[in-house]
């Protein structure tokens, strides 16, 4: 009985250990973005393989995720004969929850993974190190650069996702089903406000980018160094970023649309 | 005057005391080696007088500044008079042996790109891989990843150089081209040395100053002369590389006369 509310305790003990190690490293971090302003192309390598290389898996899925919006949209609308709706059904499912959602989970996956991977193996191999001992400051030099193209990537990339997916859902509508295109544009040009839904589900994108490009990072930091250490850490980036980004996703939506 | 002087060291990990009252002045201009066995903490050692850890008490100076009382900002100024050689090489991954030379002037300096060129291809022909410059570090024998992150090292022009384990996993012809190439940049450039290694006759035969450290304390320092002619057998075994002396080659426990004629059965 000791020992397990012992060993409770100690775990609980590390939980805010590292959620304190975290948030200094977040700290440190943020000190190191303004002076990239003056070397941007530091960020530019990065906005290319953390957002660019994304692109291709986030406009497939988008437009995946559309089509089956589609499908499923209108086989329920049909029953109550608002099939022409379908296009704000489509939209305002992407732009208000799945746009920012189903994207950062993509991006923690593919984009999350692979700076926890290259952080974890640039600490195991030293190179972390040995920047810091050329009098190069990682945080400035490798973390702040990645962070930012993170952060800017994810609302282009929650934005992409949107705009095919609304794409895929009307190609489905109205190619496959018959539904009429004027109707499916109007009315989601007319139901979709661009303050409550568009810009709500930016937010929501913006936020989600800080979180999981955070994760990632600080995993990746803060990674056992060893090939073990790098793949656990990997593992816990894509994890706890999908549990950060649901449980965010809950509350943001509860702030934004709660009152309606 | 030494250049660094560490004194009354004290620093554990966790429970286990790595050095225990620790006292070194490496002098300037001069190869000075730390030896002792593995796990004996030398390269904490390196990493203290680097500043990227932090001793429990004593202090370390270098060029006269405690290390561990300095800012941020001038620990890194300091740093970029201090070149490191990392047992790995701890070459940048992404860029080219070239790139990698020229990253501390691209970071530190606002030389054109010109110049960049003519420094970097100066130091690559100093270790003899100027023609190895476009090949990426992945493409680089453990020998050659030493001689770039060695040219890297003193691209900025140190005025002190630390080797960790500069010769470990190395074969004869790599072993004589860095052990040649430490003596030389060394006299060359007018460096201070640290060498960190267990590597005896490679080390002995070129530092000109070494302190033996085993178990948290400095056992024993001299020339490489004083050191083979000392009474102590300790150094005596670490020195020749004796299998057996006062560190015994059984690991300490009862006697095997006790273990197999006793009635107990061992578990």
């Amino acid at each position: 009985m000791i020992d397990t509310i012992r060993s409770l305790g100690r775990w609980g003990l590390s939980v805010f250990e590292r959620l304190g190690r975290g948030h200094l490293f977040l700290f440190d971090t943020l000190r190191g973005v303004p002076e990239l302003f003056l070397r941007f192309s530091l960020v530019t390598q990065q906005l290319f393989s953390v957002g660019v290389l994304s692109v291709f898996l986030i406009l497939i899925s988008g437009l995946f995720v559309g089509m089956v919006l589609g499908l499923q949209g209108y086989n329920t609308l049909v029953d109550f004969g608002a099939e022409e709706s379908l296009g704000v059904m489509v939209s305002l499912s992407l732009v208000r929850e799945l746009g920012p959602v189903v994207c950062a989970l993509l991006f923690a996956g593919r984009a999350g993974s692979a700076l926890t991977a290259e952080i974890g193996l640039m600490k195991s191999t030293e190179q972390l190190s040995g920047m810091e001992m050329m009098a190069v400051d990682p945080m400035r030099r490798v973390i702040a650069p990645r962070f930012l193209a993170g952060f800017i990537s994810m609302p282009l990339l929650a934005a992409l996702f949107s705009a095919v997916g609304i794409f895929g859902g009307f190609l489905v509508g109205h190619g496959l089903l018959g539904v009429d295109d004027g109707a499916f544009w109007s009315q989601m040009q007319v139901k979709t406000d661009w303050y409550d839904d568009v810009l709500n589900g930016v937010i929501k994108s913006v936020v989600f980018g800080f979180v999981v490009t955070w994760i990632a990072l600080f995993e990746g930091y803060d990674a056992t160094p060893t090939s073990e250490g790098v793949g656990r850490a990997t593992t816990r980036t894509v994890v706890h970023s999908a549990f950060a980004i649901l449980g965010l996703d809950f509350m943001l939506t509860a702030l934004m649309f709660g009152e309606e | 005057m030494p250049l660094i002087k560490i004194r009354d060291l004290h620093f554990n990990r966790g429970n286990r005391a790595i050095f225990e009252g620790v006292n070194i002045d490496i002098y300037q201009g001069k190869i000075t080696a730390i030896m002792g066995p593995s796990g004996t903490g030398k390269t904490t050692l390196l990493r203290l007088i680097g500043g990227q850890l932090h001793p429990d008490s004593g202090t370390i100076e270098v060029d006269g500044q405690n290390v561990h009382k300095l800012s941020h900002a001038d620990l890194y100024q300091l740093r970029k008079r201090m070149g490191m050689l990392f047992q790995s090489g701890a070459l940048l991954t992404d860029l080219t042996v070239f790139d990698n030379v020229a990253f501390p002037l691209r970071e530190h300096t606002k030389l054109p790109e010109s110049m960049i060129n003519d420094l970097v291809l100066l130091k690559l022909q100093s270790v003899g891989l100027r023609n190895a410059r476009n090949l990426m570090p992945s493409e680089l024998s453990g020998g050659m990843a030493r001689r770039v992150a060695l040219a890297r090292a003193v691209t900025l022009d140190p005025m002190m150089i630390m080797y960790d384990e500069p010769f470990t996993g190395q074969d004869p012809i790599s072993m004589g081209t860095l052990v040649n190439l430490i003596h030389r940049m060394g006299d060359a450039m007018n460096l201070t040395s640290v060498i960190v290694s267990h590597d005896v006759k490679e080390t002995a035969g070129i530092a000109d100053y070494i302190y033996l450290l085993s178990a948290g304390k400095v056992i024993e320092k001299g020339s490489p002369v004083e050191l083979k002619g000392s009474s102590s057998q300790w150094v005596q075994q670490f020195m020749q590389g004796l299998p057996d002396g006062p560190v015994p080659f059984h690991y300490p426990g009862e006697t095997l006369e006790y273990d197999l004629f006793s009635q107990k059965v061992s578990e």
